[in-house]
Protein backbone atom coordinates (compact mmCIF):
# COMPACT_ATOMS: atom_id res chain seq x y z
CA UNK A 1 0.00 0.00 0.00
CA UNK A 2 1.10 3.61 -1.26
CA UNK A 3 1.91 6.28 1.45
CA UNK A 4 -1.29 8.15 2.19
CA UNK A 5 -1.68 11.96 2.25
CA UNK A 6 -3.94 13.34 4.31
CA UNK A 7 -5.77 16.58 3.04
CA UNK A 8 -9.74 18.50 2.76
CA UNK A 9 -11.87 18.61 0.73
CA UNK A 10 -14.86 21.36 1.13
CA UNK A 11 -13.87 20.73 4.79
CA UNK A 12 -14.17 17.24 4.87
CA UNK A 13 -10.63 15.35 5.94
CA UNK A 14 -9.89 12.91 3.70
CA UNK A 15 -6.89 10.54 2.72
CA UNK A 16 -4.99 10.58 -1.13
CA UNK A 17 -2.07 8.07 -2.14
CA UNK A 18 1.82 9.54 -3.03
CA UNK A 19 1.46 9.96 -6.49
CA UNK A 20 -1.61 10.98 -6.76
CA UNK A 21 -3.13 14.48 -8.29
CA UNK A 22 -5.66 16.48 -6.61
CA UNK A 23 -8.61 15.35 -8.78
CA UNK A 24 -6.89 11.47 -8.99
CA UNK A 25 -7.18 11.37 -5.00
CA UNK A 26 -10.97 13.25 -5.77
CA UNK A 27 -11.91 9.98 -8.00
CA UNK A 28 -10.85 7.62 -6.00
CA UNK A 29 -12.81 8.86 -2.59
CA UNK A 30 -15.47 8.91 -5.38
CA UNK A 31 -15.81 12.95 -5.67
CA UNK A 32 -16.86 13.36 -9.30
CA UNK A 33 -17.95 17.11 -9.46
CA UNK A 34 -15.44 19.65 -9.09
CA UNK A 35 -16.75 22.54 -9.55
CA UNK A 36 -20.06 24.43 -11.33
CA UNK A 37 -20.40 26.27 -14.59
CA UNK A 38 -20.16 30.13 -15.01
CA UNK A 39 -23.64 30.81 -15.96
CA UNK A 40 -25.82 28.12 -14.81
CA UNK A 41 -24.30 26.12 -12.68
CA UNK A 42 -24.49 22.75 -14.04
CA UNK A 43 -21.75 20.43 -12.25
CA UNK A 44 -17.98 19.80 -13.80
CA UNK A 45 -16.17 17.00 -13.65
CA UNK A 46 -12.77 16.75 -14.86
CA UNK A 47 -12.09 16.11 -18.54
CA UNK A 48 -8.87 15.77 -20.12
CA UNK A 49 -6.92 15.01 -16.97
CA UNK A 50 -3.87 16.12 -18.70
CA UNK A 51 -3.96 20.09 -18.33
CA UNK A 52 -5.98 21.24 -21.66
CA UNK A 53 -9.46 21.44 -20.98
CA UNK A 54 -9.49 24.08 -17.45
CA UNK A 55 -12.99 21.87 -16.86
CA UNK A 56 -11.35 20.48 -13.02
CA UNK A 57 -10.69 23.87 -11.85
CA UNK A 58 -10.94 24.04 -8.24
CA UNK A 59 -9.73 26.32 -4.82
CA UNK A 60 -6.89 25.18 -3.68
CA UNK A 61 -5.51 26.31 -0.82
CA UNK A 62 -7.37 30.00 -1.42
CA UNK A 63 -6.36 30.23 -4.76
CA UNK A 64 -8.83 29.92 -7.46
CA UNK A 65 -8.68 28.31 -10.93
CA UNK A 66 -6.53 25.87 -10.03
CA UNK A 67 -6.02 22.79 -12.42
CA UNK A 68 -6.29 19.89 -10.14
CA UNK A 69 -5.82 17.28 -12.86
CA UNK A 70 -2.41 18.15 -13.17
CA UNK A 71 -1.57 19.88 -9.13
CA UNK A 72 0.30 16.77 -7.49
CA UNK A 73 -2.02 16.57 -3.78
CA UNK A 74 0.28 17.47 -0.97
CA UNK A 75 -0.57 17.10 2.77
CA UNK A 76 -2.84 19.59 4.38
CA UNK A 77 -3.96 20.69 1.09
CA UNK A 78 -7.10 22.54 1.65
CA UNK A 79 -9.30 21.94 -1.77
CA UNK A 80 -12.32 23.51 -2.27
CA UNK A 81 -15.31 23.39 -4.70
CA UNK A 82 -15.15 26.04 -7.06
CA UNK A 83 -18.36 28.15 -8.04
CA UNK A 84 -18.33 30.40 -11.55
CA UNK A 85 -15.10 31.90 -12.14
CA UNK A 86 -13.28 31.67 -8.64
CA UNK A 87 -12.27 34.64 -6.92
CA UNK A 88 -9.23 36.46 -5.96
CA UNK A 89 -8.42 36.65 -2.30
CA UNK B 1 14.36 37.72 -17.82
CA UNK B 2 16.33 34.76 -18.61
CA UNK B 3 18.67 34.15 -21.89
CA UNK B 4 18.49 30.53 -22.94
CA UNK B 5 19.99 29.08 -26.00
CA UNK B 6 16.94 26.45 -27.35
CA UNK B 7 13.80 26.07 -25.63
CA UNK B 8 11.68 22.60 -25.84
CA UNK B 9 8.26 22.97 -24.57
CA UNK B 10 6.76 19.64 -23.98
CA UNK B 11 8.55 15.63 -22.35
CA UNK B 12 6.91 13.68 -24.78
CA UNK B 13 8.22 11.66 -27.17
CA UNK B 14 9.05 14.64 -29.54
CA UNK B 15 10.47 16.82 -26.88
CA UNK B 16 12.61 14.10 -25.30
CA UNK B 17 14.25 13.17 -28.72
CA UNK B 18 13.84 16.98 -29.74
CA UNK B 19 16.30 17.48 -26.81
CA UNK B 20 18.22 14.38 -27.35
CA UNK B 21 19.42 15.25 -30.59
CA UNK B 22 20.13 18.61 -30.14
CA UNK B 23 22.32 17.75 -27.06
CA UNK B 24 24.08 15.28 -29.27
CA UNK B 25 24.89 17.94 -31.56
CA UNK B 26 26.12 20.10 -28.32
CA UNK B 27 23.60 22.55 -27.86
CA UNK B 28 22.26 24.02 -24.47
CA UNK B 29 18.65 22.66 -24.08
CA UNK B 30 16.16 23.64 -21.44
CA UNK B 31 12.79 20.81 -21.56
CA UNK B 32 9.47 22.29 -20.00
CA UNK B 33 6.80 20.55 -18.80
CA UNK B 34 3.82 21.44 -17.11
CA UNK B 35 3.18 17.89 -15.96
CA UNK B 36 5.21 16.78 -12.78
CA UNK B 37 6.61 14.00 -14.91
CA UNK B 38 8.47 13.78 -18.25
CA UNK B 39 7.53 11.30 -21.17
CA UNK B 40 3.83 13.07 -21.76
CA UNK B 41 1.65 10.40 -23.44
CA UNK B 42 4.19 7.34 -22.95
CA UNK B 43 3.72 6.91 -19.67
CA UNK B 44 0.05 5.90 -18.96
CA UNK B 45 0.41 3.48 -22.85
CA UNK B 46 0.98 -0.06 -20.86
CA UNK B 47 0.62 -1.67 -24.26
CA UNK B 48 3.11 -3.01 -26.78
CA UNK B 49 3.92 -0.67 -29.36
CA UNK B 50 3.48 -0.82 -33.41
CA UNK B 51 5.83 0.62 -35.70
CA UNK B 52 9.52 0.08 -36.42
CA UNK B 53 12.34 -1.49 -34.74
CA UNK B 54 14.01 2.09 -34.52
CA UNK B 55 11.27 3.48 -32.98
CA UNK B 56 11.06 0.51 -30.29
CA UNK B 57 8.26 -1.51 -31.50
CA UNK B 58 6.88 -4.35 -29.03
CA UNK B 59 8.04 -2.34 -25.99
CA UNK B 60 5.33 -0.93 -23.69
CA UNK B 61 4.90 3.00 -23.73
CA UNK B 62 6.03 3.95 -20.87
CA UNK B 63 9.30 1.44 -21.29
CA UNK B 64 9.87 3.82 -24.19
CA UNK B 65 9.97 6.46 -21.94
CA UNK B 66 12.35 5.50 -19.50
CA UNK B 67 14.78 4.79 -22.13
CA UNK B 68 14.13 7.96 -23.66
CA UNK B 69 14.91 9.74 -19.85
CA UNK B 70 18.07 7.50 -19.43
CA UNK B 71 18.95 9.16 -22.32
CA UNK B 72 18.41 12.54 -21.62
CA UNK B 73 20.59 12.00 -18.20
CA UNK B 74 23.31 11.12 -20.10
CA UNK B 75 23.69 14.84 -21.02
CA UNK B 76 22.53 16.00 -17.48
CA UNK B 77 25.60 18.62 -18.58
CA UNK B 78 23.80 20.37 -21.45
CA UNK B 79 19.59 19.38 -20.69
CA UNK B 80 18.16 21.45 -17.92
CA UNK B 81 14.99 20.02 -17.05
CA UNK B 82 11.83 22.18 -15.27
CA UNK B 83 8.91 20.33 -14.43
CA UNK B 84 5.45 21.55 -13.55
CA UNK B 85 6.23 24.60 -15.73
CA UNK B 86 3.59 25.37 -17.91
CA UNK B 87 4.31 27.75 -20.48
CA UNK B 88 1.48 30.18 -21.05
CA UNK B 89 2.42 32.85 -23.99
CA UNK B 90 5.01 32.76 -26.79
CA UNK B 91 5.71 36.05 -28.48
CA UNK B 92 7.31 36.53 -32.06
CA UNK B 93 10.84 37.48 -30.15
CA UNK B 94 11.36 34.10 -29.04
CA UNK B 95 10.17 35.33 -25.54
CA UNK B 96 8.03 33.14 -23.36
CA UNK B 97 6.10 33.35 -20.29
CA UNK B 98 6.57 29.90 -18.06
CA UNK B 99 4.21 29.42 -14.87
CA UNK B 100 5.88 27.55 -12.02
CA UNK B 101 5.08 27.29 -8.51
CA UNK B 102 2.83 30.40 -9.13
CA UNK B 103 5.30 32.71 -10.10
CA UNK B 104 5.65 34.32 -13.87
CA UNK B 105 9.12 33.69 -15.42
CA UNK B 106 10.20 35.45 -18.61
CA UNK B 107 12.67 33.33 -20.57
CA UNK B 108 14.52 34.93 -24.13
CA UNK B 109 15.02 31.71 -26.47
CA UNK B 110 17.61 31.60 -28.97
CA UNK B 111 15.63 28.80 -30.98
CA UNK B 112 12.31 26.67 -29.58
CA UNK B 113 10.77 23.49 -30.55
CA UNK B 114 6.93 23.32 -29.80
CA UNK B 115 6.61 19.48 -28.58
CA UNK B 116 3.40 20.34 -26.71
CA UNK B 117 1.13 17.10 -28.33
CA UNK B 118 -2.47 17.67 -28.65
CA UNK B 119 -5.60 17.80 -27.13
CA UNK B 120 -9.06 15.35 -27.15
CA UNK B 121 -11.72 16.59 -29.55
CA UNK B 122 -15.11 16.68 -27.63
CA UNK B 123 -18.52 15.98 -29.41
CA UNK B 124 -21.97 17.35 -29.32
CA UNK B 125 -24.74 15.82 -27.37
CA UNK B 126 -26.82 16.51 -24.44
CA UNK B 127 -26.18 16.92 -21.10
CA UNK B 128 -22.23 16.20 -22.31
CA UNK B 129 -21.52 18.05 -19.75
CA UNK B 130 -22.07 16.05 -16.89
CA UNK B 131 -19.33 14.75 -14.53
CA UNK B 132 -18.78 11.09 -16.09
CA UNK B 133 -18.43 12.27 -19.39
CA UNK B 134 -14.64 11.73 -20.18
CA UNK B 135 -11.86 11.57 -22.80
CA UNK B 136 -11.04 8.16 -23.45
CA UNK B 137 -6.90 9.72 -22.02
CA UNK B 138 -8.23 10.92 -19.27
CA UNK B 139 -9.77 7.59 -18.29
CA UNK B 140 -6.48 5.73 -19.59
CA UNK B 141 -4.35 8.53 -17.19
CA UNK B 142 -6.58 7.74 -14.44
CA UNK B 143 -6.06 4.09 -14.21
CA UNK B 144 -2.60 3.58 -15.97
CA UNK B 145 -0.66 6.26 -14.14
CA UNK B 146 -2.56 6.99 -11.06
CA UNK B 147 -3.78 3.68 -10.32
CA UNK B 148 -7.55 4.62 -9.92
CA UNK B 149 -10.35 2.91 -10.97
CA UNK B 150 -12.20 5.43 -13.43
CA UNK B 151 -15.71 4.12 -13.55
CA UNK B 152 -17.60 0.96 -13.03
CA UNK B 153 -19.38 0.68 -16.15
CA UNK B 154 -18.60 2.59 -19.32
CA UNK B 155 -19.56 3.87 -22.58
CA UNK B 156 -16.80 3.88 -25.41
CA UNK B 157 -17.31 6.62 -28.28
CA UNK B 158 -15.34 5.69 -31.10
CA UNK B 159 -14.23 3.04 -32.22
CA UNK B 160 -10.30 3.99 -33.36
CA UNK B 161 -6.96 2.79 -31.97
CA UNK B 162 -7.21 4.55 -29.04
CA UNK B 163 -11.28 4.08 -28.66
CA UNK B 164 -9.95 0.15 -28.40
CA UNK B 165 -7.15 0.22 -26.92
CA UNK B 166 -8.44 1.93 -24.30
CA UNK B 167 -11.74 -0.44 -23.80
CA UNK B 168 -9.77 -2.89 -23.84
CA UNK B 169 -7.13 -1.92 -21.10
CA UNK B 170 -10.65 -1.01 -18.64
CA UNK B 171 -11.55 -4.41 -19.11
CA UNK B 172 -8.07 -5.33 -17.89
CA UNK B 173 -8.75 -2.95 -14.62
CA UNK B 174 -12.23 -4.98 -14.13
CA UNK B 175 -14.23 -2.29 -15.75
CA UNK B 176 -17.52 -3.58 -17.87
CA UNK B 177 -17.51 -1.94 -20.59
CA UNK B 178 -21.07 -1.80 -22.10
CA UNK B 179 -20.41 -0.98 -25.96
CA UNK B 180 -18.24 0.72 -28.19
CA UNK B 181 -20.34 2.97 -30.46
CA UNK B 182 -18.75 4.23 -33.69
CA UNK B 183 -20.70 6.91 -36.13
CA UNK B 184 -18.87 5.40 -39.42
CA UNK B 185 -20.06 2.36 -40.94
CA UNK B 186 -17.29 0.11 -40.36
CA UNK B 187 -14.41 -0.15 -36.88
CA UNK B 188 -11.95 2.61 -37.36
CA UNK B 189 -8.60 1.19 -35.54
CA UNK B 190 -6.67 -1.95 -36.06
CA UNK B 191 -8.28 -5.06 -36.68
CA UNK B 192 -6.72 -7.31 -34.18
CA UNK B 193 -7.66 -4.57 -31.37
CA UNK B 194 -11.68 -4.93 -32.28
CA UNK B 195 -11.60 -8.79 -32.31
CA UNK B 196 -9.52 -9.16 -29.45
CA UNK B 197 -12.95 -7.02 -27.79
CA UNK B 198 -15.12 -8.61 -29.69
CA UNK B 199 -14.05 -11.89 -28.67
CA UNK B 200 -14.56 -10.37 -24.85
CA UNK B 201 -17.81 -9.76 -25.60
CA UNK B 202 -18.00 -6.66 -25.79
CA UNK B 203 -19.92 -5.11 -28.99
CA UNK B 204 -18.70 -2.83 -31.36
CA UNK B 205 -22.27 -0.96 -33.28
CA UNK B 206 -21.06 0.52 -36.51
CA UNK B 207 -23.27 3.11 -37.47
CA UNK B 208 -24.64 4.51 -34.26
CA UNK B 209 -23.83 7.44 -32.28
CA UNK B 210 -24.72 8.84 -28.56
CA UNK B 211 -27.74 11.36 -28.17
CA UNK B 212 -27.73 12.01 -24.61
CA UNK B 213 -26.43 11.63 -21.08
CA UNK B 214 -28.76 10.67 -18.54
CA UNK B 215 -28.28 12.13 -15.08
CA UNK B 216 -28.59 14.74 -12.29
CA UNK B 217 -25.17 15.34 -10.94
CA UNK B 218 -22.93 12.93 -13.11
CA UNK B 219 -23.69 10.41 -15.26
CA UNK B 220 -26.18 7.48 -14.87
CA UNK B 221 -27.39 6.08 -17.96
CA UNK B 222 -26.28 6.92 -21.97
CA UNK B 223 -28.65 6.62 -25.19
CA UNK B 224 -27.38 5.74 -28.35
CA UNK B 225 -28.80 5.69 -31.75
CA UNK B 226 -28.66 4.20 -34.79
CA UNK B 227 -27.24 6.13 -37.88
CA UNK B 228 -28.65 6.40 -41.26
CA UNK B 229 -25.96 6.64 -44.33
CA UNK B 230 -26.41 10.61 -44.04
CA UNK B 231 -25.24 10.13 -40.51
CA UNK B 232 -29.04 11.30 -39.49
CA UNK B 233 -30.24 9.94 -36.28
CA UNK B 234 -32.81 6.79 -37.16
CA UNK B 235 -35.99 7.48 -34.67
CA UNK B 236 -37.23 5.09 -32.76
CA UNK B 237 -33.89 3.01 -32.97
CA UNK B 238 -32.42 4.78 -29.27
CA UNK B 239 -31.83 2.25 -26.91
CA UNK B 240 -30.09 2.91 -23.11
CA UNK B 241 -27.64 1.74 -21.27
CA UNK B 242 -26.62 1.80 -17.91
CA UNK B 243 -23.49 3.49 -17.11
CA UNK B 244 -21.28 5.28 -14.83
CA UNK B 245 -19.02 7.09 -17.35
CA UNK B 246 -18.74 7.72 -21.68
CA UNK B 247 -15.69 8.13 -22.67
CA UNK B 248 -15.05 10.03 -25.63
CA UNK B 249 -12.77 8.76 -28.25
CA UNK B 250 -13.64 11.03 -31.43
CA UNK B 251 -9.77 11.99 -32.08
CA UNK B 252 -6.91 14.52 -30.99
CA UNK B 253 -6.39 18.21 -32.19
CA UNK B 254 -2.81 19.64 -32.19
CA UNK B 255 -2.02 21.88 -29.34
CA UNK B 256 -1.29 25.22 -31.62
CA UNK B 257 -2.46 28.04 -29.23
CA UNK B 258 1.17 29.13 -28.26
CA UNK B 259 2.09 28.77 -32.18
CA UNK B 260 -1.15 30.99 -33.02
CA UNK B 261 -0.26 33.30 -30.32
CA UNK B 262 3.56 34.29 -31.41
CA UNK B 263 1.77 34.72 -35.07
CA UNK B 264 3.07 31.39 -36.88
CA UNK B 265 0.96 30.78 -39.65
CA UNK B 266 -1.83 27.28 -38.92
CA UNK B 267 -4.42 25.93 -41.22
CA UNK B 268 -7.17 23.96 -40.84
CA UNK B 269 -6.02 20.31 -42.38
CA UNK B 270 -8.38 17.56 -40.99
CA UNK B 271 -6.28 15.02 -41.79
CA UNK B 272 -4.10 15.89 -39.46
CA UNK B 273 -6.41 16.52 -36.65
CA UNK B 274 -7.73 20.41 -37.51
CA UNK B 275 -5.97 23.40 -36.78
CA UNK B 276 -1.84 22.24 -37.85
CA UNK B 277 1.23 24.61 -38.50
CA UNK B 278 2.75 25.43 -41.66
CA UNK B 279 6.48 24.01 -41.51
CA UNK B 280 9.52 23.57 -43.76
CA UNK B 281 10.64 20.03 -45.00
CA UNK B 282 13.42 20.83 -41.46
CA UNK B 283 10.42 21.04 -39.08
CA UNK B 284 10.26 25.22 -38.65
CA UNK B 285 7.54 27.17 -38.73
CA UNK B 286 6.86 30.51 -40.28
CA UNK B 287 8.19 32.29 -37.53
CA UNK B 288 12.12 32.00 -37.96
CA UNK B 289 13.63 29.15 -35.34
CA UNK B 290 10.50 28.21 -34.10
CA UNK B 291 10.48 24.88 -35.12
CA UNK B 292 7.46 21.95 -34.44
CA UNK B 293 7.70 18.47 -33.76
CA UNK B 294 5.49 15.33 -32.94
CA UNK B 295 1.36 15.75 -32.52
CA UNK B 296 1.61 19.47 -32.84
CA UNK B 297 2.59 19.65 -35.36
CA UNK B 298 -0.20 16.99 -36.63
CA UNK B 299 -1.64 14.25 -34.74
CA UNK B 300 0.08 11.02 -35.45
CA UNK B 301 2.16 8.43 -33.33
CA UNK B 302 4.86 8.15 -30.89
CA UNK B 303 6.81 6.71 -33.32
CA UNK B 304 6.80 9.50 -36.11
CA UNK B 305 6.98 11.98 -32.64
CA UNK B 306 10.38 10.85 -32.16
CA UNK B 307 11.58 11.10 -35.65
CA UNK B 308 10.26 14.40 -36.21
CA UNK B 309 11.70 15.53 -32.81
CA UNK B 310 15.07 14.28 -33.51
CA UNK B 311 14.65 15.89 -36.95
CA UNK B 312 13.38 19.43 -35.23
CA UNK B 313 16.60 19.01 -32.72
CA UNK B 314 18.87 18.46 -34.94
CA UNK B 315 18.08 21.40 -37.45
CA UNK B 316 17.45 23.76 -34.69
CA UNK B 317 20.89 23.22 -32.87
CA UNK B 318 22.39 23.61 -36.77
CA UNK B 319 20.95 26.93 -36.58
CA UNK B 320 22.36 27.80 -33.03
CA UNK B 321 25.78 27.36 -34.53
CA UNK B 322 26.00 23.42 -33.68
CA UNK B 323 26.02 21.36 -37.09
CA UNK B 324 25.49 17.29 -35.63
CA UNK B 325 28.74 16.00 -37.26
CA UNK B 326 26.97 13.66 -39.13
CA UNK B 327 24.10 15.85 -39.98
CA UNK B 328 23.36 15.59 -43.58
CA UNK B 329 23.08 11.17 -42.69
CA UNK B 330 20.90 11.80 -39.92
CA UNK B 331 18.15 14.08 -41.58
CA UNK B 332 17.90 12.08 -44.97
CA UNK B 333 17.55 8.95 -42.23
CA UNK B 334 14.85 10.53 -40.39
CA UNK B 335 13.42 11.46 -43.58
CA UNK B 336 13.37 7.92 -44.83
CA UNK B 337 11.93 6.48 -41.39
CA UNK B 338 9.18 9.29 -41.32
CA UNK B 339 8.40 8.22 -44.94
CA UNK B 340 8.33 3.92 -43.62
CA UNK B 341 6.45 4.95 -41.01
CA UNK B 342 3.59 6.72 -43.04
CA UNK B 343 3.58 3.59 -45.49
CA UNK B 344 0.56 2.15 -44.61
CA UNK B 345 -3.15 2.06 -44.60
CA UNK B 346 -3.40 4.93 -41.55
CA UNK B 347 -0.03 6.62 -42.47
CA UNK B 348 -1.95 7.51 -46.20
CA UNK B 349 -4.06 10.07 -44.41
CA UNK B 350 -1.27 11.64 -42.59
CA UNK B 351 0.36 11.86 -45.83
CA UNK B 352 -2.77 13.57 -47.75
CA UNK B 353 -2.61 16.13 -44.85
CA UNK B 354 0.75 16.88 -45.42
CA UNK B 355 0.68 17.12 -48.92
CA UNK B 356 -2.18 19.34 -48.13
CA UNK B 357 -0.07 21.45 -45.69
CA UNK B 358 2.97 22.21 -48.30
CA UNK B 359 0.25 23.13 -50.67
CA UNK B 360 -0.95 25.98 -48.29
CA UNK B 361 2.69 26.74 -48.20
CA UNK B 362 3.65 26.75 -51.17
CA UNK B 363 0.72 29.10 -51.89
CA UNK B 364 1.53 31.61 -49.11
CA UNK B 365 5.27 32.11 -50.62
C1 LIG C 1 -4.62 5.60 -25.91
C2 LIG C 1 -3.48 5.95 -26.81
C3 LIG C 1 -2.78 4.91 -27.43
C4 LIG C 1 -1.71 5.20 -28.27
N1 LIG C 1 -1.01 4.15 -28.84
C5 LIG C 1 0.07 4.39 -29.63
C6 LIG C 1 0.84 3.30 -30.20
O1 LIG C 1 0.54 2.11 -29.99
N2 LIG C 1 1.91 3.62 -30.97
C7 LIG C 1 2.26 4.93 -31.20
O2 LIG C 1 3.26 5.16 -31.91
N3 LIG C 1 1.54 5.96 -30.69
C8 LIG C 1 0.46 5.73 -29.91
N4 LIG C 1 -0.28 6.78 -29.38
C9 LIG C 1 0.05 8.15 -29.78
C10 LIG C 1 1.19 8.77 -29.03
O3 LIG C 1 1.02 8.61 -27.64
C11 LIG C 1 1.28 10.26 -29.34
O4 LIG C 1 1.26 10.43 -30.72
C12 LIG C 1 2.59 10.83 -28.79
O5 LIG C 1 2.61 10.75 -27.39
C13 LIG C 1 2.79 12.29 -29.23
O6 LIG C 1 3.99 12.76 -28.69
P1 LIG C 1 4.27 14.28 -28.43
O7 LIG C 1 5.62 14.33 -27.79
O8 LIG C 1 4.04 15.02 -29.66
O9 LIG C 1 3.15 14.76 -27.41
P2 LIG C 1 2.78 14.31 -25.92
O10 LIG C 1 3.19 12.92 -25.65
O11 LIG C 1 1.37 14.66 -25.76
O12 LIG C 1 3.66 15.27 -25.02
C14 LIG C 1 3.41 16.64 -24.92
C15 LIG C 1 3.96 17.18 -23.63
O13 LIG C 1 3.89 18.59 -23.65
C16 LIG C 1 3.48 19.07 -22.40
N5 LIG C 1 2.85 20.39 -22.62
C17 LIG C 1 1.77 20.67 -23.38
N6 LIG C 1 1.50 21.99 -23.35
C18 LIG C 1 2.42 22.55 -22.54
C19 LIG C 1 2.66 23.89 -22.11
N7 LIG C 1 1.90 24.92 -22.50
N8 LIG C 1 3.69 24.11 -21.27
C20 LIG C 1 4.47 23.08 -20.84
N9 LIG C 1 4.29 21.80 -21.23
C21 LIG C 1 3.29 21.53 -22.06
C22 LIG C 1 2.55 18.00 -21.88
O14 LIG C 1 2.47 18.02 -20.49
C23 LIG C 1 3.20 16.71 -22.41
O15 LIG C 1 4.09 16.14 -21.48
C24 LIG C 1 -1.34 6.54 -28.52
C25 LIG C 1 -2.04 7.58 -27.89
C26 LIG C 1 -3.09 7.31 -27.03
C27 LIG C 1 -3.80 8.47 -26.34
S1 LIG D 1 -9.38 17.91 -16.67
FE1 LIG D 1 -8.79 19.07 -18.39
S2 LIG D 1 -7.53 20.58 -17.46
FE2 LIG D 1 -7.91 19.25 -15.84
Amino acid sequence: MKQEIPFTFDGVPMTGRVGDTVASALHAAGVMKLSSSIKRHRPRGFYCAIGNCSSCHMIVDGKSNVKTCVTPLRAGMKVETQTGKGVVR
Amino acid sequence: MIAKELVVIGGGPAGLCAAIAAAESGSRVLILDRSARLGGQLIKQTHKFFGSENQYAKTRGFDIAKILLSRVDTFADLIEIWVEATVVALYPDKVLTVVQDGKYIKIQAKAIVVAAGASEKFLAFENNDLPGVYGAGAVQTLMNVYGVRPADRVLMVGSGNIGLIVSYQLMQAGVKVAAIVEAAPRIGGYKVHASKIARLGVPILTSTTVLRAVGETCVKQAVTVKLDPAWKPIPGTESVHDVDAICVAVGLTPLTSLLAMAGAMTSYIPELGGYAPILTDEHESTLADVFVAGDAAGVEEASSAMVEGRLAGLCAAKRLGYPHADFDDIVSECHAQLAGLRNGPFGCKTCAGIAKMREVRDHAR
